[in-house]
């Protein structure tokens, strides 16, 4: 991993809901670089608290405790200046949108906020990075008019609008039909290349993580459990539970029984946020759980690939 | 279609309000004038919608009617609105302790019984004319309006073209006005056209329970003096007209409804856009 500051990190950072009767432990001291130039995926299932940790970047709300870094500075809320840095790009496109209002509304709105030219010119050259073209004619189009992927790319527009050095995707294209998801992947995959950007691509699919990104990070109900260069988290995962998100993934080649888990019958379920299993997380589940997997979390164990885990399997001290 | 002839008829009634006295002066009638050779006569050539039991003209007190009808509506229904816009989109879009104490007001106007209020202070005003019943009714009708915004308010304020727009910076007032109110423009219109009718009818009522100025006349007033003599004579002639002219008002205002809800829904918008803008207008 390069070992410049990081655009836009999350330190060691915890986030608890608290919801009044009980407490929804979202996420437990996580850490996570973006890079300029670089596209870091983000995977894990429903509710392992990927969407809360871009959010958090995102400053939509505030840190329970560690700190979210900007340029290595720490980030002390919201303001424009931060806003002019970092967008997030929602995974609903048909919610993002204001439905009443058009397309040239979003981008205009956005290059005139933060000082840039907002003539028709500036938009449609925007407009036409994101391959909606002709765009004269997509400027004037409302919401309602446009496909999903079409939607998602004016909600991309509008956030490279400002100029941002970080774009976090939270899973933007999962709402997209199959067909259109390699054209917004690659249209991500041109602005990581084109502009420089540091990329978060938060995603359940890991197989598109693989495609797009450099790093893959794994969440696992609200704890980071793997990472490292994209290769080595595909090729040799370390964590069982990256075994088990590249097993689920159906795969031609490979033949039935080679995987840890076709012998458990029963997968289970994601733990509960507000009352979750002591220790590491996913030793309910895991077919190689050892009786310090439900006491303690384990520290994290490094490797000569780059790539890292957070598994007692792997640390024999 | 259906807008066109709700518009039609809020428009027919604007202009008489505008015009009556001179249309009045124009036809040789007045609603104060007697007319000693035709009392409780039915509709005929001399006086098109007939007299009343003391021999003035039904159409003269129609058309003076109209006006003072038409204002108390629209008067009510522009103070009910600005308040409970102004009260409901604050309280839900700011939410915390704003919303606490506006939400507080809110719930304490919403109890009150109006009509007995309205009573008690039409007692205390001097002169019970038609602006005065309006600020009446505007002033207490505002808070069911209120409660409903806040709510529409509070779901749009999470959505995340909301949120989207937060995060490129746009500032509180234009988040208002340009991606929020636009959204509750069905909403608010309604309102409005339900407050203006409401007003009428709260206006006609209180006039029927005879809380109304004596040199005023309303569609109220006329119903109520109506009432006294009219159905026992079966002089139908003197109180279908202003009833039917209520009922036509609360008509035109649902038709008129139908038709913003195509406006602000752009995806029920047929294919004659532009029509639809240019009735409106």
């Amino acid at each position: 991993m390069p070992e410049e500051t990081p655009v836009l990190a999350a330190e060691d950072v915890t986030k608890h809901f608290d919801t009044g009767r009980q407490t929804v432990r979202a996420l437990e001291n996580v850490t996570l670089r973006l890079y300029r130039g670089r596209i870091a995926a983000l995977v894990g299932e429903s509710g392992s608290g990927k969407t809360t940790l871009a959010r958090l970047l995102a400053q939509f709300y505030p840190v329970t405790s560690g700190e979210i870094r900007l340029r290595g500075e720490v980030v002390s809320g919201p303001d424009k200046d931060f806003y002019g840095e970092v967008q997030l790009v929602f995974q609903d496109p048909f919610a993002s949108l204001n439905s009443l209002r058009k397309v040239e509304h979003n981008v205009r709105r956005a290059l005139k906020l933060h000082g840039h030219a907002a003539d028709d010119a500036a938009v449609h050259e925007l407009l036409a990075k994101v391959n909606l073209t002709p765009a004269a004619d997509f400027a004037r189009k409302l919401p309602h008019e446009l496909s999903g992927g079409q939607r998602q790319r004016v909600a991309i527009a509008r956030a490279l609008a400002v100029r941002p050095s970080v774009l976090l995707g939270d899973e933007p294209i999962s709402m997209l039909d199959v067909s259109i998801r390699l054209d917004v992947l690659n249209l991500l995959a041109r602005l990581r290349e084109e502009e420089g950007l540091a990329l978060l691509y938060i995603t359940h699919d890991i197989a598109s993580a693989r495609y797009l990104s450099d790093d893959i990070y794994v969440m696992y109900a609200g704890q980071m459990v793997e990472g490292g260069p994209a290769e080595s988290v595909i090729q040799e995962p370390k964590h069982p539970y990256t075994r088990l998100l590249l097993d689920s993934s159906p795969d031609p080649e490979r033949a039935g029984g080679s995987s840890a888990f076709t012998a458990t019958a029963k997968l289970g379920e994601p733990p509960s946020l507000v009352d979750p299993p002591p220790g590491c997380r996913f030793h309910p589940r895991c077919p190689f759980a050892k009786e310090q997997c439900k006491t303690s979390f384990p520290p994290r164990t490094e490797f000569a690939d780059g790539s890292w885990t957070n598994c007692w399997l792997h640390n024999e001290s | 279609m259906k807008v066109r002839i709700g518009i039609g008829i809020i428009v027919f009634f604007s202009v008489i309000a505008i015009i009556g006295p001179w249309l009045n002066d124009l036809m040789g009638i007045g609603p104060w004038k007697i007319d000693y050779d035709a009392i409780a006569e039915p509709p005929g050539a001399g006086h098109l919608l007939g007299t009343t039991s003391q021999g003035t003209d039904v159409l003269a007190q129609m058309i003076a009617g109209t006006r003072n009808s038409m204002v108390v509506g629209s008067v009510a229904g522009v103070i009910g609105v600005i308040l409970s816009v102004v009260v409901g989109v604050t309280a839900g879009f700011f939410g915390g302790k704003v919303d606490a104490v506006l939400s507080f007001v809110t719930n304490m106007f919403l109890v009150l019984p109006v009509l007995p209020l309205t009573l008690i202070v039409a007692g205390y005003v001097q002169d019970t004319g038609p602006i005065t019943i309006a600020l009446i009714i505007g002033l207490f009708g505002w808070a069911a309006g209120a409660r409903t915004l806040r709510a529409q308010t509070l779901s749009l304020r999470g959505r995340d073209f909301v949120m989207a727009m937060r995060m490129i910076g746009e500032s509180k007032p234009r988040m208002i006005f340009v991606e929020v109110l636009p959204h509750l423009a069905g909403w608010i219109s309604a309102m409005f056209l339900h407050l203006v009718l409401a007003a009428i009818l709260a206006e006609a009522g209180l006039a029927f329970l005879g809380v109304s100025s004596a040199d005023t006349i309303s569609w109220g007033t006329v119903i109520d003096q109506a009432r006294q003599v009219a159905l026992l004579n079966g002089m139908w002639w003197w109180f279908v007209p202003p009833g039917l002219c209520i009922a036509l008002l609360g008509t035109a205002t649902g038709l008129v409804n139908f038709g913003i809800d195509e406006v602000m829904n752009p995806r029920l918008r047929t294919a004659d856009i532009k029509a639809m803008r240019k009735a409106l207008a």
